[in-house]
C-alpha cells in the first residue's frame, strides 16, 4: 500500500481544529444570550420599575415551572420524540394532589402524590411510544386529552382549594433573599440536565438516538429503554412542575396550566435544539427561558394587553423556527 | 442461429438495443450492451448481481436515458426520455414490487394514469371497468373489476399489477424477478401466463437468477457480466454449465491481500439457528483466525441469519457457543458483551451516526469503557478513536468532523474503527466493499486479512464472487434461507457457488 515502510500506518488525524472555545463563541447560546441581553437592557430603560430585584424575582415565575419541563422536553426532542401532555400531566397532578390534600393527606404526602402521578403519566406514554413502538406525537395528543379530561370528570366546575399552609412554599417561599424557591430549582435542574446530557454516557446515546436510531441500536445502544427513561424523566419534571404551580396558586382547577406545553416547546426551539432531533444543549433552553421571561415581564410592565402579548409570542414562535435556518445560511 | 425459432412472427425483433452505455459517479453500470427481443419469444437476461439487468430494464422503462447508444423499436430509431413515451411505444414491465393502490378498485388500479377519458376529461368509468374486465380475462383472472383491492388476497393483486402492465396494449413486456415473492401454485399460474402473452405475440424480456425456469419458459438468452454484453443465442442451443460459466467467468484482475492464516480454536459455533420465515436450521462454526465467506443470491437469507445472530432479531430455535458458553443472543448489547459485533450491509441506516463527530462514532458502542460510572471521559475517547482511525487510514480533517462529510469509505473505515475498537473475538461484515471506492475496497481487504492473522473470526457476507474466493479460507453458500453447500480448498470454483446459490443439481453439470 504505503510505499514509505518506517512510517506507522495511517496519518495522524488532529482531535479538533476547532477549540472548544472558538466553538462556543460562534454558537446559537452565544447569539441568544446577546438578544438575552439586549432585551434586558431595552427593558430597563422602557420601565423605572423593571430594574427592582423584587419585581425581577417576581417575573420569574412567568418561566421556571416551564423552564423545568422545558430541560427534559429539550433531552425528548434531541433524541427525536416530543411530549405534549405535559400541561395535562400538571393538571392531572394537581387533582391527584387535590384530591390527597381533601382525603387529609399532610404536606409530605402531598408531594409524593405529585412525583408518583408524574412517574406514571411519563411511563404510560413512555410504555405506548417505546413499548408499543407508536408515534409519540400522536400518543402525545391522544394523552394530553385523557389526562386533563380526568381532571375535568374529578372537578367539573370546581377546584381545589385550601392546601395546608406548609405547601405554599414550593411556589411562594424564598431560599435567600430575592431567590425564590422556584428560581432555585430552577438552577439546580439547569445543572442536572446539563450534566446529564451533555457529560455522560446517557447523554451521548440521547444524541446518537436524534441522529439515527437505527444505527444506534445497531451500536449496541438499548434504544427504547432509553426513550422509555427520557419520558420517564418528562413525566417527573411535569410532576415537580404541577406541585409548584399548585402551591403558588393554592389551588386546582382543571383549566390549570392550559398551553403549557407549547411554551415549553417554543422555549426548547428557541434554545436552539432542533425540532428533527439530534442536536442542541441545555445551556440553549436555559438562555431561552430567561428571554422568553424577560419579554413576557418587559411586555407586562408596558402594560401591554394579553391579547398583543399572545400575538407577541405567536410571532417569536414563528421566529424561533426561521431563526436558525437563516443563522445556519449566515453562517455558511 | 436464426433456425427453426419456436412461436409466431419470427425474424425481425420488435424492440433493439445497440451499443447502451450508462455511468454512475465512479461506476460504469453498462458499457455498449446490445439486447434484442423478438415477438412470441421470451428472451432470459442472466447475469450475477450488478451484471447491470437493473440498469436496462430502466432504460427500456424510460427512467434513465442512456449515455450512449441507440433503441429501435420495429427498426426505427427512438428515444424514452420518459416512463410515459415507454409505455406508448408499447413497452411496459411488471416489477418485483408494483406499487398498488388498497383503497382504490382494481379498474381504477389498472388504468391509474391513463384512464379512458368521456365528456369534459371526467374518467368514463364505465369504458374503464370494461376494458378492464376484458383485460382480467385475457389473462385468465377471475376478478370483479370492481372490487376494491384491498379486498384481495396477495396472488390476485399480483395479477392486478400485471393487467396493469398489459393495460397499455403492450408489444414488449419485462418481468423483472417475477416469481421471486410468488408460491409454488403462483409461479405455475403465472407460466401459464407467460405461454398466454407469447401466443398473442408479445416480446417478453424475462429476468431471472433461478435456472431451472429459464430453462422452462425461455426462447432465447442473453448474458451480461460487470455491464458487458457477453453473448446471446438460443435456450435449445445451451446449457447450464456453459451459462454458468459466461456468467462468472471473469478475469481476476484485481489481487486479494489474502494472508495465509493460521486457523485456531472455534470461536462461534451456531447450532440449529432457525427463523420462523428467514432461516432454518443454520449451523456451521467458525475458527479463529479463520475468514468465512457466505454466498448467496440476494434474499437468500444471509443478512437475517448474521442479524439474529447480532441480537437484532432474536432466532426461534437454535443456540451458538461463543468462549464463554452455549447461549441464544438476545440482544446487540449482549452480542458486544459475547464478542460479537457485525458491521452492516446498510452502512448509511444501519452503520453511521451522521451529525455525530468520527470519534462519537467510534465510541459508541465501548462508551462503558471510556467513561467512569456513566461520566464521559473525552481524553480517552480521543485516545480510543485516534488508534483505530489510525490502523484504518483513515482520511478526515479532525476527529471532530461530523462522520456525514466523509465520502463512503472513510464512513465505512469509521464504522470498521467503532467495532474493532470493542476488542471482538468474531468480526461480521456484511458486504463490506459495496459501495466503495476502489482505494477504501483495498484497505477493507488488506485490514480483513490483517485481522484475520491476528486470530481474529471473521464471517463476510459479499455477493461479489471474487472477492469470496478472493479472502475466504472457507465458504458457505445460502439458498432460500438454508445452508445449500459448504466449499473450501480446490472446491472454491466460481462455477461451484453460483450453482450452489441457483439450486442446480449436479447431474445437470456440464
Amino acid at each position: 500500500m504505503s510505499v514509505t515502510s518506517e512510517e506507522p500506518r495511517g496519518r495522524q488525524i488532529p482531535d479538533r481544529l476547532t477549540s472548544p472555545l472558538r466553538k462556543a463563541l460562534s454558537s446559537w447560546e452565544l447569539l441568544l444570550f446577546g438578544v438575552a441581553v439586549a432585551i434586558f437592557i431595552a427593558n430597563s430603560f422602557a420601565s423605572p420599575w423593571f430594574l427592582d430585584p423584587w419585581n425581577l424575582s417576581d417575573a420569574s415565575f412567568n418561566f421556571t415551572e416551564k423552564a423545568l419541563i422545558a430541560f427534559a422536553m429539550a433531552m425528548l426532542i434531541i433524541a427525536g420524540d416530543i411530549d405534549l401532555s405535559v400541561a395535562s400531566i400538571i393538571a392531572l397532578t394537581s387533582t391527584m394532589m387535590g384530591l390527597a390534600m381533601m382525603a387529609g393527606a399532610p404536606m409530605p404526602v402531598l408531594v409524593l402524590v405529585g412525583l408518583v402521578t408524574g412517574l406514571v403519566c411519563g411511563a404510560f406514554n413512555g410504555l405506548l411510544v417505546a413499548g408499543f413502538g407508536l408515534p409519540s406525537i400522536v400518543v402525545t395528543i391522544g394523552t394530553m386529552s385523557l389526562f386533563r379530561g380526568i381532571s375535568y370528570i374529578v372537578l367539573g366546575d370546581g377546584a381545589f382549594t385550601g392546601y395546608p399552609a406548609s405547601f405554599a412554599y414550593f411556589g411562594q417561599g424564598y431560599v435567600w433573599w430575592v431567590i425564590t424557591f422556584e428560581l432555585f430549582l430552577f438552577a439546580l435542574f439547569a445543572v442536572i440536565f446539563g450534566v446529564l446530557l451533555h457529560k455522560t454516557s446517557f447523554g451521548r446515546a440521547v444524541y446518537a438516538i436524534g441522529n439515527n436510531a437505527t444505527a444506534a441500536r445497531f451500536s449496541g445502544i438499548r434504544v427504547n429503554r432509553i426513550r422509555f427513561i427520557l419520558f420517564l424523566q418528562t413525566g417527573l419534571m411535569s410532576g415537580i412542575a404541577a406541585i409548584c404551580l399548585t402551591s403558588r396558586l393554592g389551588s386546582t382547577r382543571p383549566s390549570i396550566a392550559t398551553g403549557f406545553e407549547l411554551e415549553v416547546v417554543t422555549m426548547v426551539v428557541l434554545g436552539g435544539v432542533s425540532i428533527l432531533g439530534g442536536s442542541g444543549s441545555i445551556p440553549g433552553v436555559v438562555i431561552a427561558a430567561l428571554v422568553m421571561g424577560l419579554v413576557t415581564f418587559g411586555l407586562g410592565l408596558l402594560n401591554v394587553p394579553g391579547i398583543v402579548m399572545s400575538i407577541i409570542i405567536g410571532a417569536l414562535l414563528i421566529g424561533v423556527i426561521a431563526l436558525p435556518r437563516l443563522w445556519s445560511m449566515w453562517r455558511r | 442461429m436464426q433456425a427453426e425459432l419456436n412461436g409466431p412472427g419470427d425474424g425481425a425483433p420488435v424492440l433493439s438495443l445497440r451499443g447502451i452505455s450508462k455511468s454512475f459517479p465512479g461506476v460504469r453500470a453498462l458499457n455498449a450492451v446490445q439486447l434484442d427481443l423478438y415477438p412470441g419469444q421470451v428472451t432470459a437476461l442472466v447475469g450475477e448481481n450488478g451484471a447491470g439487468k437493473s440498469t436496462i430494464v430502466k432504460i427500456l422503462t424510460g427512467i434513465y436515458q442512456p449515455d450512449e447508444g441507440t433503441i429501435a423499436v420495429r427498426g426505427a430509431e427512438t428515444r424514452f426520455p420518459t416512463a410515459q413515451a415507454a409505455g406508448e411505444a408499447g413497452v411496459t414491465a411488471i416489477h418485483q414490487e408494483t406499487v398498488l393502490f388498497d383503497e382504490l378498485t382494481v379498474a381504477e388500479n389498472i388504468f391509474i394514469g391513463h384512464a379512458p377519458r368521456g365528456r369534459f376529461g371526467l374518467i368514463d368509468k364505465r369504458r374503464m371497468e370494461r376494458e378492464a374486465a376484458e383485460i382480467l380475462a385475457s389473462i385468465g383472472a377471475d376478478l370483479s373489476p370492481r372490487v376494491r383491492l384491498r379486498d384481495l388476497g396477495i396472488a390476485s393483486k399480483h395479477l392486478v399489477a400485471i393487467a396493469r402492465a398489459l393495460s397499455i396494449d403492450a408489444s414488449v413486456v419485462i418481468m423483472d424477478e417475477p416469481t421471486a415473492a410468488l408460491s409454488h401454485k403462483e409461479i405455475h399460474e403465472l407460466y401459464d401466463l407467460v405461454a398466454k402473452l407469447k401466443a398473442q405475440g408479445k416480446a417478453i424480456l424475462f429476468i431471472s437468477h433461478k435456472f431451472d425456469e429459464i430453462f422452462r419458459i425461455a426462447d432465447r438468452w442473453t448474458v451480461f457480466r460487470d455491464g458487458q454484453f457477453v453473448g446471446e443465442g438460443l435456450m435449445g442451443e445451451v446449457d447450464e454449465g456453459r451459462l454458468v460459466q459466461m456468467m462468472v467467468g471473469r478475469e481476476v484482475d484485481q489481487i486479494y491481500p489474502k494472508r495465509p492464516a493460521r486457523i485456531g480454536a472455534p470461536a462461534l459455533t451456531v447450532a440449529g439457528y432457525s427463523h420462523p420465515t428467514e432461516f432454518e436450521d443454520i449451523t456451521f462454526t467458525l475458527h479463529e483466525g479463520e475468514i468465512l465467506g457466505f454466498y448467496g443470491l440476494v434474499g437468500a437469507g444471509r443478512s437475517e441469519v448474521m442479524q439474529a445472530l447480532f441480537g437484532i432479531t432474536r432466532p426461534s430455535k437454535g443456540a451458538c457457543r461463543t468462549g464463554d458458553g452455549i447461549r441464544v443472543i438476545r440482544s446487540t448489547a449482549e452480542a458486544i458483551d459475547a464478542g460479537i459485533v457485525y458491521v452492516p450491509e446498510d452502512r448509511g441506516r444501519q452503520g453511521a451516526v451522521r451529525g455525530l463527530p468520527i470519534f462519537q462514532n467510534v465510541t459508541l458502542p465501548s462508551l462503558s469503557r471510556t467513561s467512569k460510572s456513566g461520566f464521559l471521559r473525552l481524553a480517552e475517547e480521543f485516545t480510543l478513536a485516534r488508534e483505530y482511525t489510525q490502523r484504518l487510514d483513515l482520511r478526515a480533517a479532525s476527529l471532530d468532523q461530523d462522520l456525514g462529510l466523509l465520502s463512503g469509505g472513510n464512513q465505512q473505515k469509521v464504522v470498521i474503527a467503532k467495532w474493532l475498537a470493542t476488542k471482538p473475538k468474531v468480526i461480521i461484515l456484511d458486504e463490506p466493499t459495496k459501495g466503495i471506492d476502489i482505494g477504501s475496497k483495498a484497505a477493507v481487504h488488506d485490514f480483513m486479512s490483517e485481522l484475520a492473522a491476528e486470530g481474529l473470526a471473521v464471517i463476510m457476507v459479499s455477493s461479489e464472487i471474487p472477492e469470496v474466493l478472493g479472502m475466504s479460507d472457507r465458504v458457505i453458500v445460502m439458498r432460500e434461507g438454508r445452508i445449500a453447500a459448504e466449499f473450501a480448498g480446490e472446491m472454491m470454483t466460481p462455477e461451484n457457488l453460483v450453482r450452489a446459490a441457483a439450486g442446480i443439481r449436479e447431474r445437470n453439470a456440464a
